[in-house]
């Protein structure tokens, strides 16, 4: 069973290994989010506001990513995308979760967008605001608030999802917890650490997402 | 008669296959007080939003102060670009039936986003009109409230505020009562019975009989996409001339 005596004695040299991975799989996550969120953007938009054409292509592709696991994203982003550009494992891990990314934040900012009342463009128009100023200051507000909840969830789903960049090897936590363990044999007891990191990870996206959530919730 | 504010000149308007207006001419002066009545599906929405540009019309044209709004009618009939068509909907302020406040923004926001990004007035010139109309409408103590904390007359009045401080050749009133509580009507009609007295020129759609009678100047009675019969209160209510008139002014227990 859990051997808690070795387990501090192997984590201690493991420890600067452990940060590293952690800060990788940090700055992968955030940085796919925020890359994600201004892809998706632009994914509802042209769904909501775009041409025949341009809703087609941007259909298709939301199609082909919602409808494709992570893991294989990740496996074509690296092994597809390297037959035409050269990519390091960070850049592909990167490129496959944001697009991953940017298909939630899409469809979810698609459905809160068509789900504000007519009444709030009709209003904003008959003040003579031009269609861009209207979204700007009265549908984003208010479509942002709607996809806020689904948005930090989207959030955590990243940051598991980025557990199957070791694959490709990025090191992030994963790839670095399994690579202690390639040493150690210790692995009910790294994995068990591995899963609290994440867990407390995911946790506290949750817990920021509510306070922010309540700061940006209508006052009534 | 001075020079008119506002023109409709034969105006059609189809929702599909629909013809909801057949041609409707209608004239206001400044100053004048118009109020449209009529059963539902008869028009009288339709022209009003057709006047805010808020729908499309395929034929006639309307005028607001000599300029002709939407459309151009020569060399030949185009529809104006868009920013034309934002600037010319500033002309006319609208208060809708359901009130359409911005939920995320204070009495003083809502009336003061117009002013600041619309007529690109500094922000304490614009909020020193915004607290003035607020005032007007008996909504200053109540600035910074938001939608969500109004009642549903503090909240129609503070769209009021909203619409006419962007200083509109006409105000545009579309049943704006229908969707309160009776014991609000009053505070609202109240707030547009004032505007009128001051000189406000003001076209209402409203299912409110006593009070067309009493702030209008003229009454139109719409029936089918046309109007039927207009004329002063006094002889469209006391005295209608045609048949379906007279069975919905009975209808509609004036």
């Amino acid at each position: 069973m859990l051997d808690f005596t070795r387990f501090f004695a192997e984590l201690y040299p493991a420890r600067w290994a452990i940060l590293e991975g952690v800060g990788m799989t940090l700055v992968i996550s955030a940085l796919s989010i925020v890359l994600g969120t201004i892809l998706g953007i632009g994914v509802a938009l042209s769904l909501v506001y775009g041409g025949r054409l341009q809703r087609f292509v941007v259909r298709a592709f939301l199609e082909y990513v919602r409808g494709t696991p992570v893991f294989v994203l990740i496996l074509a982003s690296y092994y597809l995308l390297s037959g035409v550009i050269q990519l390091t494992p960070f850049q592909a891990g990167l490129i496959a979760l944001t697009v991953f990314c940017s298909s939630h934040v899409g469809e979810n900012l698609r459905g809160a967008l068509l789900a504000l009342p007519r009444g709030q463009t009709e209003a904003a128009k008959a003040i003579g605001l031009t269609f861009r100023q209207t979204f700007v200051y009265v549908l984003a507000p208010l479509a942002l608030r709607q996809a806020l909840p689904a948005w930090i969830n989207t959030a955590a789903e990243l940051v598991k999802a980025s557990t199957l960049l070791s694959v490709i090897g990025v090191v992030e936590l994963m790839l670095t917890t399994r690579q202690i363990i390639a040493r150690n044999f210790m692995s009910l007891e790294f994995y068990l650490l591995a899963g609290i990191i994440y867990f407390l990870i995911s946790f506290s996206i949750e817990r920021l997402g509510r306070r922010v959530e309540r700061r940006v919730s209508l006052p009534s | 008669m001075t020079k008119p504010v506002l023109e409709i000149t034969d105006l059609h308007k189809k929702f599909k296959e629909i013809e909801v207006l057949k041609g409707v001419d209608l004239t206001m002066a400044t100053g004048d007080v118009v109020s449209v009545i009529g059963s539902s599906g008869s028009g009288k929405t339709t022209m009003l939003r057709c006047v805010n540009l808020l729908e499309d019309f395929e034929q006639g044209s309307i005028t607001i102060d000599g300029e002709e709004i939407g459309y151009t009618s020569a060399p030949q009939r185009r529809r104006r670009k868009e920013s034309e068509i934002a600037r010319q909907r500033s002309m006319t302020g609208m208060v809708f039936q359901q009130f359409n406040l911005f939920p995320h923004m204070s009495a003083l926001g809502n009336v003061t986003l117009g002013l600041l990004k619309v007529k690109k007035l500094p922000k304490p010139e614009a909020t020193a009109i915004a607290e003035r109309w607020l005032e007007r409408v008996g909504m200053a103590e109540r600035r910074n409230h938001y939608p969500g904390q109004l009642s549903g007359g503090q909240q129609q009045r503070v769209a009021i505020a909203r619409a006419i401080a962007m200083n509109p050749k006409v105000m545009l009133f579309d049943e704006v009562t229908s969707a309160l509580d009776p014991e609000l009507v009053n505070e609202v009609l109240n707030v547009i019975k004032s505007l009128a007295a001051d000189g406000m020129t003001m076209l209402l759609v409203t299912h409110e009989m006593k009070f067309a009678y009493e702030v209008s100047r003229r009454v139109v009675f719409m029936n089918q996409g046309k109007i039927e019969e207009q004329g002063a209160p006094e002889a469209v209510f006391r005295n209608p001339q045609s048949k379906r008139l007279a069975e919905f002014l009975k209808n509609a227990k004036f």
